[in-house]
C-alpha cells in the first residue's frame, strides 16, 4: 500500500485557484466583517426570516462564475458521476455534517484554519481523514467510485 | 447597498477561484482524496494558497476596528471542540469522497448546467433541513 503522486494530473495553475479563494475570502472579511463560508451562507437560505441580502448575492454570485469564466476561456470539462443514489447520499451527508460539524472546506479548511481556530483544526483532518477513507475503501476495496 | 455589491463580488471571485482551483472537478477531487491510489496533490495547493492568503487577511482583520461598510468584523468565537463538531465533520468527509463534491462547487455546478447538480443541491439542502429540524431537539 505504497503512496504514488501522479504527477501527470497535477495543475500547477491550482495554486492561483486557491489565491483567489484567499482574496475572495479576505474581502468579504474586511469588507462586512463576515465568513465565507459557504454550508453556513447556503444554510442562510432555507431561514427566509433572517437570510441578508449580501448572502442571497454572493450565492447568486457562485452561480454566475461559470458564465463569468466562460467570457475568458470555455469551461473545463467536468465529469460528475451519475449515480442516482450516490449523489442524494452525498448531497444528504454533506447537508447534514457541514451544520452539525459548523462548516466545510471553506469555512474551516480555509478561514478557520487562518483563526489557527483549534475546531476548524480538528474539523479540517476530521473531513479530510473521512474523505480519504471513503474514497479508499469505495475506489481502491470495493470499486463503487 | 455596498455590503450587497461585495456580496455579489466576492461570490463570483470565489466561484472563479472555485473553477481556476479545480475545486468543482470531482475527479481532481476524488483524485485528491485517492492518496493511496494515483494521488493528484494539486488541490492541497488550493487549502495552501488560500490559507496563505487568509492569515494574512485574518492578522490585518484583527487590528480593524469595523468593517469597510461600517459594521463589526464577526468572528467566530467557540474554541470547544465537541463530539458534533467531530461527528458532523466525519459524516461531511464521508458525503464529500462519495462524489467529490462539497457545498461551494456544488451550487457553481448549478451555473455550469450540469444535471448533478440538480440532485446533490437538493438533498444538501434537504440534509441541511434536516439538521435543522432535530437541533432543538439535541439540546
Amino acid at each position: 500500500m505504497g503512496i504514488q503522486i501522479d504527477w501527470q494530473v497535477f495543475t500547477p495553475i491550482s495554486l492561483v485557484g486557491g489565491l483567489i479563494l484567499g482574496v475572495a475570502t479576505v474581502i468579504l472579511l474586511l469588507g462586512i466583517g463576515r465568513i465565507a463560508g459557504i454550508s453556513g451562507i447556503t444554510s442562510s437560505l432555507l431561514k427566509p426570516k433572517r437570510v441578508e441580502m449580501w448572502q442571497v448575492l454572493f450565492i447568486a454570485g457562485l452561480v454566475l462564475s461559470p458564465l463569468l469564466y466562460s467570457v475568458f476561456r470555455p469551461l473545463p470539462d467536468i465529469e460528475v458521476t451519475t449515480s442516482l443514489p450516490l449523489l442524494i447520499a452525498a448531497g444528504l451527508l454533506v447537508g447534514f455534517g457541514t451544520r452539525l460539524g459548523s462548516g466545510c472546506t471553506s469555512g474551516h479548511g480555509i478561514c478557520g484554519n487562518a483563526r489557527l481556530s483549534p475546531r476548524s483544526m480538528v474539523a479540517t483532518a476530521t473531513f479530510m481523514a473521512f474523505g480519504i477513507i471513503t474514497v479508499f475503501i469505495g475506489r481502491q476495496v470495493l470499486g463503487l467510485i | 447597498m455596498l455590503k450587497n455589491i461585495i456580496g455579489l463580488l466576492t461570490g463570483l471571485l470565489f466561484g472563479l477561484g472555485l473553477l481556476i482551483s479545480g475545486m468543482t472537478d470531482p475527479v481532481k477531487v476524488q483524485g485528491f482524496l485517492d492518496v493511496f491510489g494515483a494521488w493528484d496533490i494539486s488541490l492541497a495547493l488550493v487549502m495552501g494558497g488560500g490559507l496563505a492568503v487568509a492569515i494574512v487577511g485574518v492578522q490585518w482583520a484583527r487590528r480593524q476596528r469595523k468593517s469597510w461598510v461600517g459594521d463589526e468584523i464577526e468572528m467566530p468565537t467557540k474554541t470547544k471542540v465537541t463530539s458534533k463538531l467531530v461527528i458532523g465533520a466525519m459524516l461531511f468527509g464521508i458525503g464529500w469522497g462519495l462524489v467529490g463534491i462539497c457545498p461551494g462547487p456544488g451550487v457553481v455546478l448549478l451555473g455550469t448546467g450540469q444535471w448533478q447538480a440538480y440532485v446533490f443541491i437538493p438533498a444538501m439542502l434537504v440534509g441541511m433541513l434536516v439538521f435543522q429540524w432535530l437541533e432543538p431537539k439535541m439540546n
